[in-house]
């Protein structure tokens, strides 16, 4: 194992990383407030399909992903009807927004397969940077890297220090109890769908426009399902998730540095690592990790009379 | 229909079952036909000639006709590898992956054991692919009943290593030499093909999957472990209280699940292809959850749904070839009408 396959394996864990972290934040507050969204996958190919349509369009990919973020938020106010006001089961409801996303996404990106765009430019943090060894490596990264680790930080503190914060886990631990002090348990889950939304379509921005520059159906491969597994893994923790992000996003790249560094090992075997890896991790915390859990997660809030 | 268990609630369910599940299936597919002819209509297409075209194809003549049907015998299989665990409170999203290792171990049979008469090598490919699926299922099912992680999960994500595996053969160890520029293997002696009817690619899966609906109602209704299992559906803490072993049962139904989808991979490299080729399903796996949600777990609901989705999915490839959409476009359908069922869960005939 040479330097730059370490270096490479490092960058990419955290390019790779990125795009899980958003995911996985978005779906700890959804969960925090008691909703398990399985359309991830949905809302992340909805966001990837109109932020690259829309960097095509104008040639400005920050518009890009506040557009990908919009399309996300209100992609999953649809879902948000179904299982907060229609009260409609959870687990079905995210399966029929991942089939909605995947034809949504095809239809608005099918005019832009094969186009050609300016994604992200790499930022250099000059200071760190010139750090010996890793500096290049992991200081130089589009701006969305940058921007995920202090929101997981900010979405930490939102969550565990303010008021809104507690009001939203409330609902997600008792939405009765939250309903009994004053506080309107729809309405909270509302903003945890739609903001779950917004980080969703991040998401899916980061993969198009940030590491793969270019649309096709399905390009999300899997890695919705990877952050709902990670939310698991991270004890439903903002902070905690960084870590697990990481270490999921090293699996995900790790096939391509190997590929890249000729390793003799088929393609379709190391493409089944990062799933196993994760099943693996979820097995190994087994069940300890439950009570971690948000009470009424998946739970139909049915109204107090 | 296909519960005796139903709440005082719905009488009139009882009264009228047929006609009222008739009149409900088919407001569902004319509520969603609307609203995706507006879709079509957004991205300038017309959609009233889409209709047309779709139903000139797939009722215009017997070719279209005997595709539809043909179409119709994996979503059959894998809906009913979703309903069975359904009725122990199981969620099995992993069709895909379970119908993926029935075609590879159903294929690892064709090709190792080529020498074998028709009469011992079939019946060997046919199992053989309903252990492969089954066995794939039943991991999801012992980490479930061991409490570790949530079938949910676990079916998800070995959905996307399923296929990989199978990949990882077609361009590997099984790669026909003269597969060049598609990748496939070796074609399978005709001992080891499924028949099928007349010049169509219509195959005895279909009765396979008339014979996997009819042992699953039979099982579910008419056997004791049925019985069991809709208490562990019911209330699980009651079955565990009154001695019904629920991780077993668990175990069990992924298994004859996971079998039952491996079947329809089986069919498809036995019958349909010939051959282990890539992308062998299109979606088949998550259809059928669909398909089993939408019909409540009702035996002669999956058949219905099964036909009409069939139906959407080659109007799919219609669409794909005289409006030049891209086929996942059909999957909208498919959403719009799963999602009008779960606002309006009356239209299902259920109230959960």
């Amino acid at each position: 194992m040479s330097l730059s396959f370490v270096l490479g394996l490092l960058s990419g864990s955290v390019t790779s990383g990125t795009t899980l972290l958003y995911a996985t934040l978005g779906e700890v507050i959804v969960q925090r407030a008691g909703i398990v969204n399985l359309g991830i996958e949905g809302v992340m190919l909805v966001g990837a399909a109109t932020g690259f349509a829309i960097t095509a369009e104008t040639g400005n990919p920050v518009l890009g992903i506040v557009g990908a973020a919009l399309a996300g938020g209100i992609f999953n106010l649809v879902f948000g009807f179904l299982v907060i006001t229609r009260m409609a089961n959870q687990l079905a409801s995210g399966l029929a927004m991942m089939f909605f996303g995947f034809g949504l996404s095809a239809l608005i990106g099918r005019p832009y397969v094969g186009s050609h765009i300016n994604g992200l430019e790499n930022v250099e943090i000059p200071a760190l940077e010139g750090l010996p060894v890793v500096g290049a490596a992991i200081f130089d990264q589009d701006p969305l890297v940058y921007l995920v680790f202090p929101l997981a930080v900010g979405i930490w503190w939102v969550l565990f220090r303010t008021r809104w914060g507690l009001s939203l886990r409330a609902v997600g631990e008792s939405p009765t109890t939250a309903f009994a002090a004053g506080r309107n348990p729809s309405l909270f889950r509302y903003q945890a769908v739609f903001l779950g939304g917004l980080l969703g379509g991040i998401a899916g921005a980061h993969l198009s426009l940030a590491l793969a520059l270019a649309w096709s159906e399905f390009m999300t491969g899997g890695r919705g399902f990877i952050a709902i597994a990670l939310v698991i893994f991270s004890k439903w923790h903002p902070i905690r998730a960084i870590a697990g992000a990481l270490l999921f996003g090293g699996a995900l790249i790790l096939q391509l540095q190997m590929q890249a560094s000729g390793v003799k090992i088929s393609a379709f075997l190391l493409e089944m690592i990062p799933f196993l890896v994760t099943l693996l991790v979820l097995i190994a915390w087994g069940g300890a990790r439950r009570h971690a859990a948000p009470a009424s997660l998946g739970r139909v809030y049915q109204g107090t009379e | 229909m296909g519960s005796t268990t139903e709440k005082a609630g719905h009488p009139i369910r009882l009264n009228y079952p047929w006609v009222i599940m008739g009149v409900r299936y088919v407001s569902i597919l004319v509520v969603a036909l609307i609203v995706f002819a507006a879709v079509l209509l957004v991205v300038g297409k017309d959609p009233v000639q889409a209709y047309a075209d779709t139903f000139a194809y797939t009722f215009g003549n017997f070719r279209g006709f005997s595709e539809v049907i043909a179409r119709m015998i994996p979503l059959v299989l894998t809906a009913t590898a979703v309903a069975l665990p359904s009725r122990l409170g199981l969620i099995n999203i992993g069709g895909e992956g379970q119908l993926y290792m029935g075609a590879w171990l159903a294929t690892w049979a064709a090709l190792t054991f080529d020498h074998l008469p028709k009469l011992i090598l079939l019946p060997l490919v046919v199992l053989l692919g309903f252990i492969g699926g089954g066995l794939w299922a039943a991991v999801a099912g012992a980490l479930r009943a061991k409490g570790w992680v949530h079938e949910t999960i676990s079916t998800l994500l070995l959905n996307y290593v399923a296929p990989a595996w199978a990949n990882y053969f077609i361009f590997g160890p099984w790669r026909s030499p003269d597969s060049a520029s598609y990748p496939q293997s070796n074609a399978f002696v005709d001992a080891a093909r499924l028949p099928t009817f007349g010049d169509t690619r219509v195959h005895v899966g279909l009765i396979l999957g008339w014979i996997a609906l009819f042992f699953y109602w039979f099982l579910i209704r008419k056997t004791r472990w049925g019985l069991e299992m809709r208490a562990i559906g019911g209330n699980p803490d009651a079955a565990r209280r009154v001695g019904i072993p629920i991780r077993t049962y668990m175990i069990m139904a992924m298994f004859l699940a996971g079998g039952i989808a491996g079947l329809a991979g089986m069919a498809q490299v036995s019958a349909v292809e010939g051959r282990l080729k890539q992308a062998l399903s299109p979606g088949y796996g998550f259809a059928g959850f669909l398909i089993s949600w939408l019909a409540g777990g009702n035996p002669l609901g999956i058949l219905f749904m099964a036909f009409l989705l069939s139906m959407i999915r080659t109007g799919g490839d219609i669409l794909q070839i005289t409006q030049g959409l891209p086929f996942a476009v059909v999957n909208i359908l498919l959403a719009l009408v799963l999602m009008i069922v779960l606002a309006r869960p009356a239209l299902r005939g259920q109230t959960t």
